[in-house]
């Protein structure tokens, strides 16, 4: 079947999907964004969460048909149209929380949505936020570092404008 | 001192002071821009057109002969290239790290549930699948060898490999063993002098790496008949060399490339798809791309070996060690993998930072229709430590002393040897370590009347309210060695250029060494410029063109490649100042370079690189060996086995519904000594990774086996620490330098992840009372109805 969505604000279209794909799989393997990273595949690790429609979801649980005429936005739509870093992804390299990475992307999307919605979560906001998103390198401090570094930029940012 | 000279100091320490990103700083991962846009690229995203995917078919019984494999209807799918069993292999059938006693694709029988049997390409991954699907194989299944006592009773329950098919075992199912006695040994008469002895039996089940990137590479088939492939590992070299024979083709012929690597910690030390997707590129003349799905992930890669010690301790009334006893029965699985490396380890390791007048050990590890065992993070000490400290609270206890206290009136320090007769000749803080996590502040006490209850055991499930909920505090300290021990030629190779690109100077570094998420690469960037006094460093991708890195793992990289970088560029800083000396006559003799010149140490800048060097390129290339080690004397044990040690401690608190077994670790505070921390950002990262990992260990991580068979291959079924369950883990770092070491230094990564463990069922310990001798602590063990 042919697929057609927007990702990151751009039409899109795959042909020749198969059924059984999964959105995670049509975006790394035929879409050409291979950010989303595929470690379990089972919705248990996060590392492949995009937003679909704005909400935040597992990319390897929906199916690609379920796709058709929406909105995808991925880790590679964090950045802006000039290459500049989103401020999410700025404050996970200032606080050290990426390691080998592979959870980045997940936590990235999951992050900027949790600060979207709370702009001053409270650390156990953060962890409750965060909590379907495996990381097997950092321990989390540094995530949590980079969360809070995040929201404090927001904050100010917000105050400034 | 004249005041030129005071002068010519300040200026170099300003232009020194502009390279803030050299050694001791924290300047950020060079991946990480890309990391956090998406546009790394790992292994699994690796993307060839024309490619074909790769999938295995695996066994679904631990042990069984094969009676035949028929591929026929499998071959007739459409868009299926090609299906391969052992038949098809062109060179020799097996591999494998110390013993080549795996094979690339079962031959005849299978010995693990999930050994590779056949091999797919195809052009979609579910077309691989159903291939997979379509081979039809008929077992003779056999009862899997699993315990211990059937391992050592092979007449009754059968040998995992043949007697004759590998002249390297031991004996029936032994794949390796390690013995050791120190001082009198332990015999009656040395029992004897002890007032107190305390003796129990621990288990360790199967931990896992979980790393989140799965195992995954391209293979390309080149025009010179050879392979190039890009893959996630930890060692390219030593790949290389377990995979050119069963490819049949000479090593040069087979060219790696490091993917971008998902974690690593150990579990990517064997090969796993690498020969798979080779051998398919081979004969389909096409790229292959292999990815493991997590189940698979879970098949295709050795785990920590599950273990089962008995320890025994004897000490005078105040609290003085007398003598030490233990047996540890490591299972390593079906296949050797580096089997014998972790025997040496616990059997050396086992007795932990202490010292023991009298100490007896037996490590050895079992052939077994299991799961394969090989490298994780701790790599053999992991087991023991848990076994040890558990048996210091326990004499604690029993001669009414505090456990800290007990632990810092054994504690070696420098100048001390340990159970093997080697002294350890640079510093062991073990007590200064152990005293800095009881000095630092505790966590606010439990207050139920204002508590959040997402913070209690069982966080959001919203179990309780807090009504049995205990608090307890756990210590522990543990000891690993850094690199390869026992005589290994251990070494990497760097090459470092210089050159002047963009009227800049810039130097580049490339070597072999696996960038997993360690940080290598940032520390490879701060030695070039610390040496070279240059701002722009660039790092050469990692490949097989230069010379082997070893691996990364061991806690060794740093070490080894941070030290072959070192003399790389100092061997390239010569050469400019010689340059210079040669062209302007210069006869100073405090010449280095910073700020990008070279520069007097007494009279301030000469020259700057860009016009010293010109068009000219320096570019040389340099191994770093560490000093020799020798082998453990098989029966006694006793030997310079190992390079460095290492020492983490480690104080946890933990919160313990004792109704619902549940344990929440409240905070984990680590301090260890680091030699010197080249990089305090990275450093920390790897103190708090390995310490979660420890977590896991401790409250949640275990595969689950059963009569050979895996029965939790997912993340939802093996458990790893969330954001949840992982705790603040406050960090105090120790900078004793080791004169052996370059700058100091001490390996950092696995430390934690040995000490961490026993802190945390310490604490439960404390807050319940029960024993705990079987980690993963589960919550029937917490309330008593298993």
């Amino acid at each position: 079947m042919r697929v057609t969505f927007t990702a990151n604000g751009k039409p899109v279209e795959a042909d020749d999907v198969w059924e059984g794909e999964s959105l995670l799989y049509v975006l790394r393997e035929r879409v050409g964004l291979p950010g989303s990273k595929n470690a379990c595949e089972q919705g248990e690790c996060g590392s492949c969460t995009v937003y679909l429609d704005g909400t935040p979801v597992c990319s390897c649980l929906v199916a690609a048909g379920q796709v058709q005429g929406r909105e995808v936005r991925t880790v590679e739509g964090l950045t802006d149209e000039n290459g500049e870093l989103g401020l999410v992804q700025q404050a996970f390299i200032d606080a050290g929380a990426v390691q080998c990475g592979f959870c980045t992307p997940g936590l990235l999307v999951q992050t900027d949505a949790l600060l979207d919605n709370d702009a001053q979560p409270s650390d156990t906001d953060i962890r409750e936020a965060l909590s379907g998103n495996l990381c097997r390198c950092t321990g989390y401090e540094k995530i949590m570092d980079a969360v809070r570094l995040a929201s404090a930029r927001k904050c100010a940012k917000a105050a400034s404008e | 001192m004249s005041t030129r000279t005071i002068q010519g100091q300040k200026n170099l320490q300003d232009i020194r002071q502009a390279s803030k990103d050299g050694i001791g700083g924290s300047p950020l991962r060079p991946d990480g821009t890309l990391k956090v846009k998406g546009e790394f690229a790992y292994s699994s995203d690796m993307w060839h057109e024309d490619m074909l995917w790769g999938m295995a078919l695996r066994s679904p019984h631990p042990r069984a002969n094969i009676l035949s494999v028929d591929i026929s209807e499998a071959l007739k799918l459409p868009g299926v290239y090609a299906v391969l069993t052992h038949d098809d292999i062109p060179g020799s059938k097996f591999y494998g790290l110390e013993i080549q006693d795996q094979p690339a694709l079962a031959i005849d029988k299978v010995r693990y549930h999930g050994e590779a049997i056949a091999i797919v390409a195809a052009d979609h991954p579910e077309t691989a699948r159903r291939a997979v699907k379509k081979i039809k194989v008929e077992y003779e299944v056999l009862t899997p060898i699993v315990t211990e006592e059937q391992c050592l009773d092979p007449e009754v329950h059968g040998y995992v490999h043949e007697p004759h098919e590998f002249k390297s075992h031991g004996y029936g199912n032994i794949c390796h063993s390690q013995k050791l006695v120190h001082g009198g040994g332990v015999t009656d008469e040395i029992r004897a002098l002890a007032d107190v002895i305390v003796k129990s039996d621990y288990e360790v089940g199967m931990q896992d790496q979980a790393f989140l990137g799965p195992e995954s590479g391209l293979a390309v088939p080149a025009e010179d008949g050879g392979i190039d492939l890009y893959v996630a590992t930890q060692w390219l070299h030593v790949d290389r060399q377990q995979m050119a024979p069963v490819l049949g083709l000479p090593e040069e012929k087979v060219r790696l490339t490091l993917a971008g690597v998902g974690g690593a910690f150990g579990g990517r030390e064997d090969l796993s798809m690498q020969i798979h997707a080779s051998l398919l590129a081979q004969r389909t003349g096409k790229p292959v791309k292999i990815v493991y799905a997590r189940d698979e992930s879970f098949f295709g890669h050795v785990h920590r070996h599950p273990a089962r010690m008995t320890y025994e301790h004897g000490a005078t009334r105040d609290g003085k060690l007398v003598f030490a006893d233990a047996r540890i029965v490591l299972d390593g699985g079906a296949y050797a993998s580096a089997s014998p490396a972790v025997v040496g380890n616990a059997a050396s390791l086992g007795h932990g930072p202490y010292n023991i007048p009298n100490v007896r050990m037996e490590a050895i590890a079992l052939y077994s229709n299991n799961p394969s065992c090989g490298a994780m993070r701790g790599f053999g000490a992991v087991q023991a430590a848990f076994a040890y400290e558990s048996q210091m609270d326990k004499l604690a206890a029993e001669l009414g002393m505090d456990p800290v206290e007990l632990r810092q009136l054994n504690a070696m320090s420098e100048g001390d040897s340990m159970p093997t007769g080697q002294v350890i000749d640079s510093p062991a803080p073990v007590a200064e370590l152990l005293q800095r996590v009881k000095d630092m502040p505790l966590p606010p006490p439990l207050d139920l009347e204002n508590i959040d209850v997402r913070t209690l055991p069982g966080a959001l499930s919203n179990t309780s309210h807090g009504e049995g909920i205990v608090r307890g505090i756990g210590y522990s300290v543990g000891i690993k060695n850094v690199g390869f021990s026992e005589g290994f030629d251990d070494y990497s190779t760097a090459r470092v250029r210089l050159e002047v690109i963009g009227g800049e100077p810039v130097a580049m570094v490339h070597t072999a060494m696996a960038e997993v998420g360690q940080g290598g690469v940032t520390v490879h960037a701060q030695i070039a410029r610390t040496e070279l006094g240059v701002e722009q460093v660039t790092i050469h991708p990692a490949n097989t063109e230069v010379g082997s890195a070893g691996s990364t793992s061991a806690s060794r990289q740093t070490y080894m490649t941070g030290g072959a970088v070192k003399l790389a560029a100092e061997a390239v800083k010569q050469a400019v100042i010689e340059k210079g000396r040669r062209r302007y006559g210069w006869t100073q003799t405090d010449l280095t370079l910073a700020g990008g010149k070279v520069v007097s140490e007494s009279q301030g800048a000469l020259i700057p690189l860009v016009d010293l060097l010109g068009d000219e390129a320096i570019d040389l290339t340099r191994e770093h060996h560490h000093r020799p080690t020798v082998p453990f004397d098989k029966e006694t044990g006793q030997g310079f086995g190992h390079v460095q040690y290492t020492f983490c401690a480690n104080r946890a608190v933990v919160d313990v519904d004792v109704e619902l077994g549940l344990v929440k670790v409240v905070e984990l505070t680590a301090a260890q000594d680091v030699g010197k921390a080249l990089n305090p950002l990275s450093v920390i990262g790897q103190i708090q990774g390995g310490c979660t990992q420890a977590l896991g260990l401790a409250v949640m991580e275990e595969i689950i086996v059963r009569d050979g068979k895996v029965r939790n291959a997912s993340f939802t079924d093996y458990l790893i620490p969330t954001i949840l369950d992982t705790p603040p883990i406050p960090v105090d770092i120790l900078e004793l330098p080791d004169p052996n070491a370059p700058y100091g230094l001490r390996g950092v990564g696995e430390a934690p992840t040995v000490s961490a463990t026993p802190c945390i069922v310490a604490a439960i310990r404390q807050a319940t009372g029960k024993a705990l001798n079987r980690i993963p602590v589960r919550p029937e063990h917490i309330t008593g109805t298993l």
